[in-house]
C-alpha cells in the first residue's frame, strides 16, 4: 500500500498553527511572571500540553491519521502521567 | 536472489513504515519521561532552590530557541506540502532552512553553555559539588535533559541531511516520501519535548 | 505448489557459510541465530548458579571469597534476566513463529530484526567482557541499586551499558512485532481470529517498547552519577537512593511480564492441541493478556516495601498486585477447563506443560504472600524471594521453553526426538527444581538472607538439599538438551503435522521454506478446530 490517505496540509494551515503555538509560547512566559504557587506550574504545563496537541494534530499529522495511532498516542502520554502521579503517592506522604 | 528485491518494492508499506516510526517516538518520549519524572520529584522537594537557579539561565536565549524550533517545525511541516504538490525545489529550500534552525539552536546552546563552563558551573565541577542541595540537583537535571535534548537535535539534523540528498536524488517523489515523513516526524519530536523543557527550567516563577 | 520446495536451512541467498546466518534476514534464521547464543548463555548462567550452590552448601568460605560470591550472584542475575529471560521465547520462537502463525512471510522490518539480534551480541559480549576487565566483575547484585552501584569500584558503568544496549534490541523488537502484527496478518484473519501466541507476543511487544526505555535513562542517569556526582541517588547531594529503585522497578516489574506472558502463550497453544480441544474461553485469554501488560505498570513498588516509601504508597501497590494477579489466575482456570473432557495425549510437550502449571501457581500464590505488605516485610530479601522469583520465572518462563522447544523443534528441523529420554529428562528435571528450590522457601521464612556468602548452621540441611538438587537439575538439562541435539541430528523424519495441531505453522512443511507459504495460508475463523 503506497499512499496513504494523501491528505495534503496546506501551507495557509501550517503557519496559522505556527502562529498560535507563538502565542501560546508568550502567554506562558507572561503567566510564569506571577507567582501564584503551585497553580503556576499548572499553567505553564497545561499551555505546553495545549502546544503539545497542535503540534501532534497538525505537524505530525495526527489530526488526519487512523483512529487507531490516535488512541496509542493518547495511551502513552496517559501511562507516562499515571506513572508520575503513582511516584508521587510515595513523594507527597512521606 | 534478485526475485527480493522486486518484492520488497513491490510490497512497500507506507502505513507500516509510518507505525514503526510512531512506536520509535513512543519510546523516545518514555526515555525523556524518565527525565521529568526526576525533574518533578526534586522540584517538589526544593521549590525554592529550583526558582533560585533557573534565575541564572537566560529566558531571552531559552526563547529564541523556542520560537527556532517551532519555526523549524512547521517549515519540516511544510516540506511535506511541498513534497505533495511536486515541488521538488521548494522542498530542498524548506529542509535547509529547518537544518540552519537546528544549527542555529545549536549555537545558542553552545553559547548558554560556554557561559557556564566558563563560570566553572559543568557536572562534576568543584562549584557544583559545594552547590546547595536543590541548585546542584535543578543544574544536573539542566545539563543532562538539554544535553540529551541536544543529542536529539544532532540526530535529526543528520536525518534531515539524508532527506534532503534523497529529495534531490529522486528517491523520495510526491509518491514515495514515507521516509520524509518519518525524518519530520522525529524533528518534531524534538520541538516537542522542547515545549515542556523550556517552561519547566527556564520559567519557574 | 508453483515453487519446488526448498527448507530455509538449504535455501542459497546472497551469502554462503557463515555469512548466510549472521547477515540472514529470513526469521526463521535469526530465530535460530537467538536460540543458538541464548541456550549458551542458559547454560553459562546455570553453571554460574550451581557454583554458588557449592560455595553454599556449607557456611563460611567453602570455594570462594565473599567478594567472588557478589560477582556470582550479580553475573549470573545479569546473564540470566537480560541475555536469556528477557529476549528468550520472543526473540527465538516469537520470531520463528509469530509471522507463520499469522500467514505472514516474514515480519514487518527484516533487517531491523537482524539488527536487533546484532545488538543483542554486542551488548552480551559487553557483559561478558565486564567480567573481565580491570575493575572486576561487578558485586552490585543484577538490580544495581544505588547508592552502592555509584560507588564500588567494580565494572558498574560496563555492565550498565551492556544492559542498555540489550534494552535497545529489546525494544527494536517489539516495535517489529508490533507493526507486524498489525499489519502483516493474512487476508481473512482478524485480530480475534489470531491464536494466542500471537496475542501474548503483542502483549509483550508492548511491553517491550515502553517500559525498556525508562531503564534505559536510569542505567545513564547511574553512569552520569558515577562519572559526574550529578546527585539524583544521592543525599548527601540532595537525592534519593530509593528514586532509583522506582524508576529501576518502572521498567523491571514490566520486565517480568515481558518473560512470563509469552511463555503462557506457547503453553495456550501446547494445551488445546494434546487435549485436540478447542481452548476454553478464547477471548478471556487473548485480553487477560492485555490486561496483565497494562496493569503490570502500576505495580513495581511492591519490590519496595522496606525502602521507606510512603505507607500510602505501599497500600497502592499492594492492592494493584493484588488486582494483577487476577488475570493470570484467569489463564490457570482456561487451560484447566481445556483439558476437561478433552482427548489428552501425554507427549513431552504436555508433560513440560503440566509441570508449568504446577511451578507456576507455586510461584503465583507465593507471589501473594509477597503482595501482602505485612507478610512481605517478613520475607523481603530472604531467601523465600529467591524461591519465589525462580519458581515465576524458572519453573514457569523455563519449563514453558522447554516445552516450546518438544512441541515446535519437529517444525523448525524436520527432525523428531527421543520420547523416552525426554520424560526422563521432563521428570528429573521437575524433581531436581523442587528439590533445589523449594527448601529456599523454608528457610527464607525462617531467616536466611539472600546474597549472603555466610549463614547460621541450623539452615546447612536446606543447603545441602538444594545443592543436591541444582546437580540432579543441570544433570537433566545436559540430558534434555543432549537428547533434543541428537534429535535433530540422528533423529527420525518429522512429518508436518506430528501432533494434528490446527493452527498454521502444521500446514507448511518441517522444515518450512523461506516464504514460509508458497500459496496464501486457508485462514479458519477458530484457530483452534480440531474437526
Amino acid at each position: 500500500m503506497e499512499n496513504h490517505g494523501s491528505h495534503i496540509t496546506e501551507y495557509k494551515v501550517l503557519i496559522k498553527v505556527l502562529f498560535l503555538l507563538l502565542l501560546c509560547t508568550f502567554l506562558t512566559i507572561s503567566v510564569t511572571g506571577f507567582n501564584l504557587g503551585a497553580f503556576t506550574v499548572t499553567i505553564a504545563l497545561l499551555i505546553a500540553g495545549f502546544k503539545s496537541y497542535f503540534v501532534l494534530s497538525y505537524f505530525m499529522h495526527l489530526k488526519y491519521e487512523s483512529l487507531l495511532l490516535r488512541i496509542l498516542v493518547s495511551m502513552v502520554f496517559v501511562l507516562f502521567i499515571v506513572i508520575v502521579l503513582i511516584t508521587f503517592i510515595d513523594y507527597s506522604f512521606r | 536472489m534478485s526475485e527480493h528485491n522486486t518484492h520488497v518494492e513491490e510490497h512497500r508499506d507506507d502505513e507500516a513504515s509510518k507505525l514503526g516510526m510512531w512506536l520509535f517516538i513512543f519510546t523516545e518520549l518514555l526515555l525523556f519521561g524518565g527525565l521529568f519524572l526526576v525533574y518533578s520529584i526534586f522540584r517538589m522537594q526544593y521549590p525554592d532552590n529550583f526558582h533560585e537557579s533557573s534565575m541564572e539561565l537566560s529566558v531571552t536565549i531559552g526563547v529564541i530557541n523556542t520560537v527556532v524550533l517551532l519555526f523549524s517545525s512547521m517549515t519540516i511541516a511544510m516540506a511535506i506540502t511541498a513534497i505533495q504538490k511536486k515541488n521538488k525545489k521548494l522542498t530542498l529550500r524548506l529542509i535547509s532552512v529547518t537544518v540552519l534552525m537546528a544549527l542555529v539552536f545549536l549555537i545558542n546552546k553552545y553559547f548558554e553553555w560556554g557561559h557556564k563552563f566558563e563560570h566553572g558551573l559543568y557536572p562534576g565541577s568543584d562549584l557544583m559539588q559545594f552547590l546547595e542541595r536543590g541548585h546542584h540537583l535543578y543544574f544536573s537535571l539542566y545539563f543532562f535533559m538539554t544535553g540529551l535534548h541536544a543529542l536529539h537535535i544532532i540526530v535529526g539534523m543528520i536525518l534531515l541531511i539524508i532527506c534532503f540528498v534523497k529529495v534531490n536524488k529522486g528517491s523520495i517523489t510526491n509518491d514515495k516520501f514515507v521516509f520524509l515523513e518519518n525524518g519530520a516526524l522525529y524533528w518534531h519530536l524534538v520541538d516537542l519535548i522542547w515545549i515542556f523543557l523550556f517552561p519547566l527550567l527556564y520559567l519557574i516563577s | 505448489m508453483n515453487t519446488e520446495y526448498i527448507s530455509f536451512l538449504d535455501h542459497k541467498g546472497k551469502y554462503t557459510g557463515i555469512r548466510s546466518w549472521i547477515f540472514a534476514t529470513d526469521h526463521k534464521r535469526i530465530a535460530f541465530l537467538y536460540m543458538y547464543a541464548i541456550a549458551s548463555f542458559f547454560m553459562v548462567g546455570a553453571i554460574l548458579g550451581l557454583l554458588m550452590r557449592f560455595e553454599l552448601i556449607s557456611p563460611g568460605e567453602t570455594i570462594m571469597k565473599p567478594q567472588t560470591y557478589n560477582g556470582l550472584f550479580t553475573v549470573h542475575g545479569i546473564i540470566m534476566i537480560f541475555m536469556v529471560v528477557i529476549p528468550g521465547l520472543s526473540a527465538v520462537f516469537g520470531n520463528f513463529f509469530l509471522p507463520i502463525l499469522i500467514g505472514a512471510k516474514d515480519v514487518s522490518f527484516p533487517k531491523l530484526n537482524l539488527f536487533s539480534w546484532w545488538l543483542f551480541m554486542i551488548g552480551s559480549m559487553l557483559a561478558i567482557a565486564s567480567q573481565l576487565l580491570k575493575s572486576g566483575p561487578p558485586d552490585t547484585g543484577w538490580t544495581f541499586y544505588a547508592p552502592y552501584s555509584t560507588t564500588t569500584g567494580t565494572n558498574v558503568i560496563a555492565a550498565t551499558t551492556a544492559a542498555f544496549i540489550l534494552g535497545f534490541s529489546s525494544i527494536l523488537t517489539g516495535l517489529n512485532f508490533i507493526v507486524t502484527v498489525h499489519r502483516m496478518r493474512a487476508p481473512g484473519m482478524k485480530f480475534f481470529n489470531m491464536p494466542l501466541f500471537p496475542w501474548s507476543l503483542y502483549a509483550t511487544a508492548w511491553i517491550q517498547l515502553l517500559a525498556t526505555p525508562v531503564v534505559g535513562i536510569t542505567l545513564i542517569m547511574l553512569i552520569a552519577e558515577r562519572l559526574f556526582g550529578i546527585g539524583f541517588f544521592n543525599p548527601d547531594l540532595g537525592g534519593d537512593p530509593v528514586l532509583f529503585q522506582h524508576l529501576f522497578w518502572i521498567y523491571s516489574h514490566p520486565a517480568v511480564y515481558i518473560m512470563i506472558l509469552p511463555a503462557m502463550g506457547v503453553i495456550t497453544e501446547i494445551i488445546p492441541t494434546f487435549c485436540q480441544k478447542k481452548i476454553y474461553g478464547y477471548k478471556a485469554i487473548a485480553l487477560s493478556s492485555l490486561a496483565i501488560a497494562g496493569v503490570g505498570f502500576l505495580v513495581w513498588g511492591h519490590h519496595m516495601y522496606t525502602s521507606g516509601m510512603s505507607e500510602q504508597a505501599r497500600w497502592f501497590f499492594s492492592l494493584l498486585t493484588f488486582i494483577v494477579a487476577v488475570p493470570s489466575a484467569i489463564k490457570v482456570f482456561n487451560w484447566i477447563s481445556t483439558m476437561y473432557k478433552g482427548s489428552i495425549d501425554m507427549k513431552p510437550p504436555f508433560v513440560f506443560a503440566l509441570f508449568f502449571i504446577f511451578l507456576f501457581m507455586i510461584g503465583g500464590l507465593t507471589g501473594l504472600i509477597l503482595g501482602s505488605v505485612a507478610t512481605d516485610i517478613q520475607v523481603h530479601d530472604t531467601s523465600f524471594i529467591v524461591a519465589h522469583f525462580h519458581y515465576i520465572i524458572f519453573g514457569g518462563m523455563g519449563f514453558a521453553f522447554f516445552a516450546a522447544i518438544h512441541y515446535w523443534l519437529p517444525k523448525m528441523y524436520g527432525k523428531m526426538y527421543n520420547f523416552k529420554r525426554a520424560y526422563i529428562a521432563a521428570i528429573s528435571l521437575f524433581v531436581g527444581f523442587n528439590l533445589l528450590y523449594f527448601p529456599q522457601f523454608i528457610i527464607g521464612i525462617q531467616g536466611m538472607p539472600r546474597r549472603y556468602f555466610d549463614y547460621p548452621p541450623r539452615f546447612q540441611w536446606a543447603q545441602i538439599t538444594s545443592t543436591i538438587g541444582g546437580v540432579i537439575l543441570v544433570s537433566a538439562l545436559i540430558l534434555m538438551i543432549t537428547n533434543l541435539i541428537l534429535g535433530v541430528r540422528r533423529g527420525a523424519k518429522a512429518p508436518a503435522n506430528p501432533w494434528n495441531g490446527s493452527t498454521l505453522e502444521w500446514q507448511l512443511p518441517s522444515p518450512p521454506s523461506v516464504e514460509n507459504f508458497d500459496e496464501a495460508p486457508v485462514v479458519k475463523e477458530n484457530p483452534y478446530d480440531y474437526n
